[in-house]
């Protein structure tokens, strides 16, 4: 089966030749009632799947900056445009579909900066700026008071600049130059309590 | 028959669940609210929100061992298809590419369908008042692609291809699970229900797999299907009037409870 | 892992130990699949429960959780009893002809290593290695017995160490039956074949333990004996369960090293000067580092790194000698240390140890950030259950993060293929990339340090920090140059690290990922050029550190001569015209080494150039806290004693963190007789905090629920579908016990063990479940212990005591 890939490609890109298969009308068959095919006139954009380390590839089939279809890369060396149930569900992350199959912003995504105050009950909603302003005052109240300068060790005075007072626990979620950002942000912070999921 | 089939080889599933996901990925297919009721195996029976499902069945082996079998269930798109035969509306085709469809625009909601189907993967969607099923990605198949779930498939447990090319791979494939001791092997769906476009290689009995020993078409269908096919017609008639006159009096039996609950 | 995903299918036999990677790692069973098919190969799953991988495959041995040195153990001692090693491979490539200390010894009465003594600070056993040391003459060359017939040539100790490992005793501790451990010894060791090739793939169920590190050595043993390392198809390979958990750890996301595995200075290193002699080894690659360091310190303090101040070292924090990982911060946290905590995609009070534990040490936060796509447990935790909000008096901040594909990046697969994640999509609402949320929080602490000063504000200011565009947004490719590598006086990128230099030059923030980014135009890790033909190395598709190879320590899959052990599978040859190695991937020698020194130091990344049998930190590198070898040891949690070195229960090495935390005597251990362990389902994802969110894997896999056998269930009363109550000794607390609910899953294919003559009930349970999102459930590890491994301090997770009731 090797027409798979071609004819992905030859549908999912607004090209000659996909305008030429506009019309193949649907049967009325099921859920895609008539409607065009849903990759169609998408843009094709390949990404790495964020679930295990296998990294397979995904291509998201975008129209008007929004995702519409999510499936394996077949030109991915790896998985060959296969993927297992994480992988082929990745759409919901966003996206959920209603009884109608019309996708629904998946309503447990995080969309707003929250806040709670001590002894409050629930989160108020903040703005960027504010919340990293305070954030950076609590690091700094924090390590002002806490970073250890110098230690005596053995008979000798050495600088230390360290702080037991912040622990930082990061992603493998996160990408390279993400991590690579926090790393130097944890180190120039002093802190030395950091572990990531290697451990967990 | 279909030129082009897909052949499930249950040998090599490993049961990631890849085509479920896929499945109600690309018919854009809400989820199901489930429990877990002691098996992997979720949702427990196909709907109108599900057209696929995989089983996992645990078995005592040889020596102790345990098998542990899972497959992709689903519509067959037999050639001798039941609900073909049972749809009084003529609203289930046959499509050019041999798979068996149901068109919403026709169905009339009469369930016969539902009920005929001798491997039950037919759902009734209550919102509609249609039947649904797998429709084996016609809308991709037109349009070039394979379906989603044998794409999605990792291990080539679900391929999707020449028709004729597939069934000489699962008799080798059958040869070599009876010589690694699988005395039960066998394809199934060459001449179930005169063959079906979903065929299987399964290492062992088919009621291993939740699938049925001698799949019929059932007597009642056939005879159905027989003494009524003429008069078609009138069927579809009585058939809508019957359906119509039931919902009205449901929604005024309906109308009467809300509004005594409201009161 | 040192091969990766497509090499897979270059195997003749195959072992999932301490993994289940059909259910884990999927796609790893397309090339599993594509070995089986093309080489007749075959499959062997060694684990506590009949999975999804071993329904596929051709032998399975159950084993007791927590024993799986026991059956390694059995491994190598069947290959050196039965002659099936490489004996070529073993002479040349390891270090097996080296002499040991005379003083060396291992003590089976106390089940101690020669050196042995009390570490009050660890509240555990520490080592001193003088006497573990290699033998060596009056110029510091080591002693070799290349006949291996010395009894303290390291083959020699390795043979004696291992005896007790016979089948026989291996079977009374893992309780897998004798013949299956047979037929499992005999298939994998059929690779010790030169042309044969054996590949073994672990996870967690390896790691995860008090004695984590030595199973990975094991299998590392057993893989140098049978000639498996650097060959297609061979290797360990350590499935990675996340998709940029080899990146976070390549950027060293831990408090123990800084990026490109270089250890975090201590505070016995002063100068830049000490830390590089205590770290650098005279020999091989690792001689380099001063040149990786002063790059990385150029890269982290850019202009304000120079020579005069030692390259702004002092102001990289230094350890104080103590551990400060997972288990450790958490419980500085409750001894009232903490008063932060930054939690980026990180769910600890579901993906941690005695999870339960830790949400009320989190009251003692003053402060905590979480930065996620949803709102996790960890953010959550002054709502969760038994918890009371008006009492807690901790400030939380939720910063909306987004999906893997609403951003750009890279990320490295296990095989290390640093891959380009592109953004499809704009995140929802106010959501931002992380990248977007580090660069402006860095920015406004350093504005604030600037403004107001501080203690040591340096060490904040001086960080090079310039990343904005000029709409003053992120600019990922600035973050991707400066970990590339660039000269300093030119701004030219480098081409690789070899163009790394010592004296201020050159910066490079990861000199592992060095080239990765070093064309503008065309960056490596952004490559999709599939190979036509070739194994399926894919030389042309991304970047794979370092250097692009794809099989490290591939020298040693050719013979002394440079031949490949497998031709029909060569990774590199020696081209006697052209005297220069040649293949399909990059050699893993340095070009100007001659065919004998490379001959000499197949393993170039040891200090000795050769792989370790017998493993001792050597000029700096390496080395382990628990001893040369590995040992079986019991898990903290142990439901028996140890049947080979009765006086030595669990890891003597590992750090006792909390009193009264695992099951020690035998009235606890009747209270929680069975044998528990946790693991992941392919349809959720760690702490389910993502995957709970969604419909379709919550229709999949709706609930939390705990396996148990059919025999066990009939004992207990229990029904498939009944909710039961599992408890621990961790959940026992001021004399009350808790517990965590789950439905019961009563199935075949778990099966009591016989241990030692006595049956023992294994228990089973996933870990993704917690209080929050569309799917709540209770935590598996609220029920684990925080004990670790003696060099990780990873939790162990995977074996612990437990006791289970009807609800």
């Amino acid at each position: 089966m090797n027409l798979t890939r071609r004819s992905f490609l030859k549908l999912a890109g607004a090209t000659a030749a996909a305008a030429t298969l506009t019309g193949v009308g649907l049967r009325k068959a099921s859920a895609s009632t008539g409607e065009p095919l849903r990759i169609r006139f998408t843009k094709e954009i390949n990404t790495t799947c964020t679930y295990c380390g296998v990294g397979c590839g995904i291509i998201c089939n975008v129209r008007d900056g929004v995702i519409v279809n999510a499936e394996g890369d077949p030109d991915h060396p790896i998985n060959e445009g296969t993927l297992c149930s994480k992988g082929a569900s990745i759409f919901n992350m966003s996206y959920i579909f209603d009884e109608k199959g019309k996708p629904r912003l998946n309503p447990n995504r995080l969309t707003r900066v929250l806040y709670r105050a001590p002894g409050a009950s629930d989160y108020e909603t903040v703005d960027w700026d504010w919340a990293l302003e305070e954030i950076a005052k609590r690091i700094k109240d924090t390590r002002d008071r806490t970073l250890v300068e110098t230690e005596t060790v053995n008979g000798q005075q050495v600088t230390v600049n360290r702080t037991n007072a912040i622990n930082w626990l990061g992603s493998a979620w996160c990408t390279g130059e993400e991590n690579y950002l926090f790393h130097k942000m944890v180190r120039a912070m002093g802190v030395i309590n950091v572990d990531h999921c290697a451990r967990l | 028959m279909a030129q082009s089939i897909c052949l499930i080889d249950t040998s090599k599933c490993m049961g990631c669940r890849g085509c479920q996901g896929a499945c109600k990925q690309w018919n854009r297919l809400p989820a199901e609210d489930t429990t877990f009721v002691g098996t992997y195996e979720n949702p427990p029976r196909f709907s109108a929100d599900t057209f696929l499902r995989v089983a996992f069945r645990e078995h005592s082996g040889n020596n102790g061992r345990v098998d542990w079998y899972m497959a992709k269930l689903g519509c067959m798109h037999c050639t001798d298809a039941a609900c073909m035969q049972a749809c009084p509306a003529g609203a289930i085709f046959r499509s050019d590419e041999g798979t068996v469809n149901i068109d919403e625009v026709k169905c009339i909601g009469c369930n016969y369908c539902v009920t005929a189907c001798p491997f039950q993967v037919i759902g009734f969607d209550r919102l509609t008042n249609k039947a649904r099923k797998c429709t084996f990605c016609l809308d991709r198949l037109e349009n070039g692609l394979q379906p989603a779930c044998a794409k999605v498939c990792p291990t080539d447990s679900i391929v999707f291809g020449d028709k004729r090319k597939l069934i000489a791979r699962a008799m080798d494939r059958v040869d070599q699970l009876k010589a690694a001791g699988k005395t039960e092997a066998r394809i199934y769906g060459l001449d179930e229900v005169d063959g079906t476009a979903m065929m299987y290689v399964l290492a062992d009995k088919p009621e291993k797999y939740g699938l049925p020993e001698d799949p019929q078409v059932p007597m009642q269908t056939r005879i159905w299907n027989a003494i009524f096919k003429p008069l078609r017609i009138l069927v579809v008639v009585a058939v809508a009037f019957g359906l119509w006159v039931n919902r009205s009096q449901t929604k005024t039996i309906e109308d009467a409870k809300s509004k005594n609950q409201a009161e | 892992m040192t091969n990766h995903w497509n090499d897979y299918q270059h195997s003749d036999v195959i072992m999932a130990i301490g993994g289940n990677t059909a259910e884990n790692h999927p796609i790893s069973m397309k090339w599993i699949e594509k070995a089986r098919e093309t080489r007749g190969a075959k499959l062997i799953t060694v684990d506590p429960r009949y999975c999804r991988t071993a329904a596929v495959s051709d032998v399975y041995v159950p084993l007791r959780p927590g024993t799986n040195i026991a059956y390694l153990g059995g491994l190598i001692n069947y290959i050196l009893q039965n002659n099936r090693y490489h004996e070529e491979y073993v002479k040349h490539y390891t270090n097996a002809s080296f002499l040991i200390d005379e003083n060396y010894d291992f003590d089976a009465q106390t089940g101690l290593f020669t050196g042995a003594e009390d570490d009050p600070v660890r509240n555990a056993t520490k080592y001193n290695m003088e006497d573990w040391q290699y033998q060596t003459d009056d110029d510091g060359e080591i002693l070799k017995d290349p006949d291996l017939e010395d009894p303290n040539c390291a083959f020699q100790l390795l043979k004696k160490h291992f005896a007790p490992y016979s089948i026989e005793n291996v079977s009374k501790m893992t309780g897998a039956p004798e013949d299956v451990l047979e037929e499992s010894y005999e298939l994998f060791s059929s690779t010790g074949e030169a042309a044969k090739a054996g590949n073994i793939l672990y996870a967690m169920g390896i790691t995860q333990f008090t004695h984590g590190a030595q199973n990975t050595r094991a299998i590392a043993i057993a893989q140098l004996l049978l000639g498996n390392m650097g060959i297609a198809g061979g290797g360990v390979n350590a499935q990675r369960g996340q998709s940029n958990v080899q990146g976070a750890t390549d950027m060293a996301m831990l408090y123990h090293i800084i990026p490109g595995y270089n250890p975090t200075p201590q505070q016995t290193q002063p100068t830049l000067q000490d830390y590089l002699d205590a770290t650098t080894p005279e020999d091989n690659w690792w001689s380099n580092r001063p040149k990786y360091i002063v790059s990385l310190l150029k890269a982290f303090y850019g202009d304000n790194a120079t020579l005069a101040n030692d390259y702004g070292y002092e102001w990289l924090p230094k350890l104080d000698g103590l551990d400060h990982s997972h288990i450790p911060a958490y419980k500085y946290m409750r001894d009232g240390e903490v008063e932060g905590l930054i939690c980026v995609a990180d769910n600890p009070l579901v993906g941690g140890s005695s999870s339960r534990a830790k949400m009320d040490y989190q009251k003692n936060l003053k402060w905590l950030v979480s930065i996620d796509v949803v709102e996790n447990e960890t953010a959550a935790f002054w709502k969760g259950p038994g918890m009371n909000p008006a009492e807690i008096d901790t400030e939380v901040f939720i910063l909306p993060a987004c999906a893997a594909y609403e951003r750009d990046g890279e990320k490295a697969n296990s095989g290390r293929w640093i891959q380009w994640q592109y953004k499809a999509q704009d995140p929802p609402g106010d959501a931002k990339s992380d990248l977007w949320i580090v660069n402006e929080m860095f920015k406004k602490l350093q504005a604030l340090y600037e403004a107001e000063g501080g203690t040591v504000p340096e060490q904040i200011t001086r960080m090079h920090w310039d990343y904005d565009d000029e709409n003053g947004d992120i600019d990922i490719v600035k973050v991707c140059k400066e970990i590339n590598g660039y000269n300093t006086v030119t701004g030219e990128l480098v081409t690789n690290f070899v163009g790394l230099e010592d004296d201020g030059t050159t910066a490079c923030g990861n000199w592992l990922y060095s080239g990765y980014y070093n064309n503008l135009e065309n960056p490596a890790c952004k490559r999709r050029i599939r190979e036509k033909e070739g194994l399926g190395f894919h030389q042309e598709w991304a970047f794979a550190w370092p250097l692009n190879r794809r099989n490290v320590y591939n020298r040693a899959s050719c013979d002394p001569e440079g031949k490949p052990w497998n031709p029909d599978a060569p990774v590199i040859w020696w081209d006697e015209n052209e005297e220069r190695w040649v293949g399909n991937d990059v050699p893993d020698i340095p070009g100007t080494w001659t065919l004998e020194q490379s001959t000499e130091n197949p393993f170039i990344m040891l200090p000795e150039g050769v792989g370790r049998l017998y493993s001792i930190g050597y000029q700096g590198v390496g080395g382990l806290r628990c001893g040369p070898f590995p040992t079986h040891y019991e898990p903290a949690d142990s439901p028996v004693p140890n049947l080979l070195y009765p006086n030595a229960t669990y890891s003597p090495t590992s750090q006792r963190f909390y009193e009264n935390h695992t099951v020690e005597t035998d009235e606890e251990r009747e209270r929680y007789p069975y044998v528990a362990t946790t693991y992941r389902l392919v349809e959720h994802y760690q702490s389910g905090s993502v995957t709970r969110n969604q419909p379709w894997l919550n229709e999949m896999m709706p609930e939390m629920f705990v396996e148990i056998s059919e025999e066990h269930a009939e004992e207990l009363g229990i029904s498939n579908g009944d909710t039961v109550l599992i408890e621990s000794l961790r959940l026992y607390n001021n004399g009350e016990q808790g517990h965590i609910e789950a439905k019961a899953c009563v199935t075949k294919r778990i099966q009591p063990l016989m241990i030692n003559g006595e049956k023992k009930h294994i228990v089973g349970m996933p870990f993704h479940w917690g209080f929050m999102g569309m799917s709540t459930g209770d935590s598996a590890n609220d029920l684990t212990p925080s004990v670790g491994d003696p060099n990780t301090t990873i939790p162990e997770y995977k074996a612990f005591l437990c006791n289970i009731r009807r609800a």
